[in-house]
C-alpha cells in the first residue's frame, strides 16, 4: 500500500503505478497535460519509465481561461 | 504599412492580447477572440479535475496552439517559487513554448503586483530559457529593472485587474514607454475602447486585457471595438497628435472670402 498526494489529496494505491499508468487509470493520459512530482517536471516522454513513490506528491495541471 | 508587433524575436499583426477568462463559455471565448484578431492570447494553468467529466472540452482544442500563440500565465500566484513552478508546468504542457507571461500578486483584494517576489522570479526564469512578459507596477524604475534582468516585453498596469477604471496615470506610463527599449504594454484596467485607444495614443506597443472585453454585456462586439481602437490609436500615435493650444482658437474654415466682407 502506498499514499500519494494528488493535486493536493492524498490517495491510496494498492502498487506503485508508472505517471502513465496512474493518468490511464483516471482517464487523462490522452489530455494535454503536465506533470510534476515533488516539485520537479516529468517530461511527457518520461510518464512510462517513471514509478511513483510512497509519499510522492503530483500534480497534474492544464490550460485553463485566464487573463 | 508595415507595422508588426515584435517580441523576442517574433513579429505580430495585432497589438491587441487578450486573456481567455470570464467567458460564458468556450463557444462564446473563441468568438469573442476571433473578433478580437488577437493572435497572443493568455491561458491559467491549474489542476485538473480527476476521475471526473473524462470528456471535459479542453481549452487548447478551441485555441489551437498551432493557430494562436499561447501566453501562459502565473495568475493567482503570491510567491516567485509558485510563479517559476506553474511557468516550467507551462512549458512541459506547451512543448517546450518559452514567451510566458510572468506575474506576481501582492494581495488578493488590489490584484497589484507583489514587484520583490516578481523581479525575483523574473531573474529565475530568464536565466532557465524562457522569454518572459512581465505585469508590473507602473514604476519607470522597477519596469527598467525588469527590461535588465532580461524580460522581452513590460507590462504596467493601467489601473487594478479586473477594475475597468482606465488610464489612470499616463505620465507614469509615459516615462516607462520613453525609456524603454523592449515593448510595452498596458496590461490589466482598461474599460472599454477609448481606453485602449488612449493607452496606444500614448505609445504603448500593445494592450492586454480581458474583463474589458469577457463582461461587456456583447462581448463579440466589444472584441471587434477593441481591435479597431488599438488601430486607431495606433495610427494616432504614429501620424503625431496636434499641439495642444489652450489659449487660442484657430479656425479650420478660410477667414477670408466671407460674404458681405
Amino acid at each position: 500500500m502506498i499514499e500519494l498526494i494528488i493535486n493536493g489529496k492524498p490517495e491510496r494505491l494498492d502498487e506503485a503505478p508508472s505517471v502513465l499508468a496512474l493518468l490511464e487509470a483516471r482517464q487523462l493520459a490522452s489530455k494535454r497535460l503536465a506533470v510534476e512530482r515533488n516539485g520537479e517536471i516529468v517530461p511527457k516522454g518520461q510518464h512510462a519509465h517513471t514509478l511513483l513513490a510512497d509519499g510522492d506528491r503530483l500534480e497534474i495541471v492544464v490550460a485553463v481561461g485566464g487573463g | 504599412m508595415n507595422d508588426s508587433l515584435m517580441i523576442a524575436g517574433k513579429s505580430y499583426r495585432s497589438r491587441l492580447l487578450v486573456g481567455t477568462g470570464k467567458y460564458k463559455d468556450f463557444a462564446e471565448t473563441r468568438a469573442a477572440i476571433d473578433a478580437s484578431g488577437a493572435e497572443i492570447v493568455t491561458v491559467a494553468i491549474r489542476r485538473t479535475n480527476i476521475g471526473q467529466n473524462a470528456d471535459e472540452p479542453n481549452l487548447l482544442d478551441v485555441l489551437p496552439p498551432e493557430r494562436f500563440t499561447i501566453l501562459p500565465n502565473t495568475a493567482g500566484c503570491y510567491t516567485a517559487d509558485d510563479a517559476v513552478r506553474t511557468l516550467r508546468l507551462a512549458r512541459e504542457l506547451l512543448d517546450g513554448h518559452a514567451l510566458v507571461k510572468l506575474e506576481v500578486l501582492g494581495d488578493p483584494v488590489s490584484l497589484f503586483p507583489n514587484m520583490p517576489e516578481t523581479l525575483k522570479a523574473a531573474e529565475i526564469l530568464v536565466k532557465d530559457g524562457f522569454e518572459v512578459m512581465v505585469y508590473c507596477a507602473d514604476d519607470p524604475i522597477q519596469a527598467k529593472m525588469l527590461e535588465e534582468i532580461g524580460c522581452v516585453a513590460v507590462m504596467p498596469l493601467a489601473s487594478l485587474i479586473g477594475s475597468g477604471m482606465g488610464i489612470l496615470n499616463p505620465w507614469n506610463l509615459r516615462l516607462i514607454i520613453d525609456q524603454a527599449t523592449v515593448p510595452v504594454l498596458v496590461d490589466a484596467g482598461v474599460g472599454t475602447a477609448s481606453d485602449a485607444a488612449i493607452a496606444m495614443e500614448l505609445g504603448c506597443d500593445g494592450v492586454l486585457m480581458n474583463t474589458a472585453i469577457a463582461h461587456a454585456k456583447d462581448p463579440v462586439l466589444m472584441a471587434s471595438a477593441m481591435k479597431k481602437a488599438v488601430e486607431a490609436g495606433r495610427e494616432a500615435f504614429l501620424a503625431g497628435r496636434m499641439p495642444r493650444k489652450h489659449y487660442s482658437a484657430d479656425p479650420s474654415s478660410p477667414t477670408s472670402g466671407l460674404i458681405g466682407s
